[in-house]
């Protein structure tokens, strides 16, 4: 299975490397979406800091739509999904690859939306390591609910618009979470105030690789 | 753990009918393939030729009836199949970003085959120098025929489907792809090609079967026979094909109907 992981890991990320639609496009609509809100909020940087931690996660919410879509569509062209059925690669590890690959594409995005935060928004971090573990655990259960409705929506026609319907729902406990949580390591980070977020991150991430692993297989037979 | 003796049917239907949705791709198919044969399919366009040939590679689930691939029950034993055959599909399942030999080199590497026979398959199917570094998307379609090709030719699976192979090939390319037929027929593969260009198969193979409607509806013999074909079990050749519900082909004309 490990094999297996780093073998689409490895697959995806030369993709990307090569194709820059993460860095042309992926990114730039996570800086737009940045400025739009600041534009919304006003010229007033007192109501954007304050609304800096929700604005960020919903800015990320949107870029690993694009992501799980980007990497969705990887796999459409040249009958490339029925490739990866047939090579007989390990679903669980295609899971994990197509995981490591998303979840790769997030961190970078979210180290530059952070600097975005802090350079529009004027958003002082207090606690880096909440930001940071924030950032980690809730980058692992955006991409494994991502990758894992990506898959759902992969042999649908209408794959493109029913992904961010099905998945954005569903990743709402990150957005609490990982909001409750930046908004605690701009107020000074205590830490006994993350926790239970934390916890519910954890839970999420773990549900979600849990279900990927066990059913990945399955969703790419019967899409 | 899959079964370890080595299987006398390289491709077993009985019966089997396959949906697409309630649409029946397949409707009952009775079909026997011996290990090291080649048989030819041959039918008229959404006759279920590709069906067939999905159904043999496991791509598309059985409805009912009962299906052995190389022995083994494909559902069951999933990736263990897989890794054992090859489908040569319309699409050559290439990733357009990856280079010629990124691509060969992912799809033998996942199927768990060795590495080491690459260069050789490139060499035999042309794909040298600048064109290994070419990324799949700047290839002709003849191109990325060959590219599946080459990566058929160095995964060597023990089942060969192949859907129209000689489209959109050159003379030159498709007198070796029956070099290559021939030479993983010899080295002991079982090889099913569908076709709509019979005469370029025929010579290649023993046995050619028509499809009908989702049914096997006609079978006649073309070449050498099953038992004869390297790597095939000692057994008549009218065993490989005991479990269809058709009669043996009749003398004159060597077309049998299959009710």
């Amino acid at each position: 299975m490990w094999r297996d992981t780093v073998l689409v890991a490895g697959k995806d990320l030369r993709i990307e490397a090569r194709s820059r639609v993460a860095l042309s496009q992926v990114v730039p609509f996570g800086i737009v979406a940045l400025a739009l809100f600041a534009f919304a909020l006003g010229p007033d940087r007192a109501p954007m800091a304050k609304a800096a931690p929700g604005l960020f996660w919903v800015a990320v919410l949107f870029t690993t739509v694009l992501a799980v879509q980007r990497s969705v569509s990887v796999e459409s062209g040249d009958g490339a999904r029925d490739g990866l059925r047939l090579s007989g690669l390990d679903p669980a590890g295609q899971f994990l690859g197509k995981l490591l690959s998303v979840g790769a594409q997030l961190v970078a995005l979210e180290v530059v939306l952070t600097v975005g935060v802090v350079l529009l928004y004027g958003a002082r971090i207090e606690a880096w390591w909440m930001i940071v573990a924030s950032c980690l655990l809730g980058t692992l259960g955006l991409a494994a609910a991502g990758v894992l409705y990506g898959a759902l929506s992969a042999g649908l026609r209408v794959k493109e618009t029913i992904l961010p319907f099905l998945l954005l729902p569903v990743v709402t406990p990150v957005l609490l979470a990982g909001t409750r949580i930046w908004q605690a390591a701009l107020a000074g980070g205590t830490p006994s105030y993350g926790s239970p977020w934390f916890h519910l991150l954890i839970a999420f991430d773990a549900v979600y690789l849990a279900l990927g692993v066990v059913v990945y297989g399955p969703i790419q037979e019967s899409a | 753990m899959a079964p370890a003796a080595p299987p006398t049917s390289a491709l077993s239907l009985r019966n089997v009918v396959a949906l697409s949705g309630r649409f029946p791709l397949l409707a009952g198919v009775d079909l026997e393939v011996a290990v090291g044969e080649t048989v030819l399919v041959e039918g008229p366009n959404g006759a279920g030729k590709t069906s067939l040939l999905r159904v043999a590679a496991g791509l598309v689930p059985i409805a009912s009836g009962h299906l052995s691939v190389l022995g083994l029950d494909p559902e069951r034993y999933r990736t263990t199949v897989r890794r054992r055959v090859g489908l040569l599909a319309h699409a050559s399942h290439l990733y357009d970003d990856l280079t010629v030999r990124e691509n060969i080199r992912f799809a033998v590497r996942a199927a768990g085959a060795d590495t080491a026979r690459i260069d050789g398959a490139c060499d035999r199917l042309g794909l040298v120098g600048r064109l290994l570094r070419t990324p799949a998307a700047k290839l002709s379609a003849g191109q990325r025929r060959r590219v599946a090709l080459a990566v058929l030719v160095a995964r060597a699976p023990e089942l060969w489907l192949l859907d129209e192979p000689h489209a959109g090939l050159d003379a030159g390319a498709r007198r070796l792809l029956n070099e290559l037929i021939a030479e993983a027929n010899a080295a002991g593969a079982t090889v099913v090609v569908a076709s709509h260009e019979p005469e370029l198969v025929a010579e290649l193979a023993s046995r050619s079967i028509t499809v009908t409607g989702g049914r096997v509806t006609a079978e006649r013999t073309l070449g050498p026979t099953a038992a004869d074909a390297p790597g095939a079990p000692d057994t008549p050749a009218s065993d490989a094909v005991a479990l269809r519900a058709a009669p043996l082909p009749p003398p004159d004309g060597g077309i049998a109907h299959v009710a």
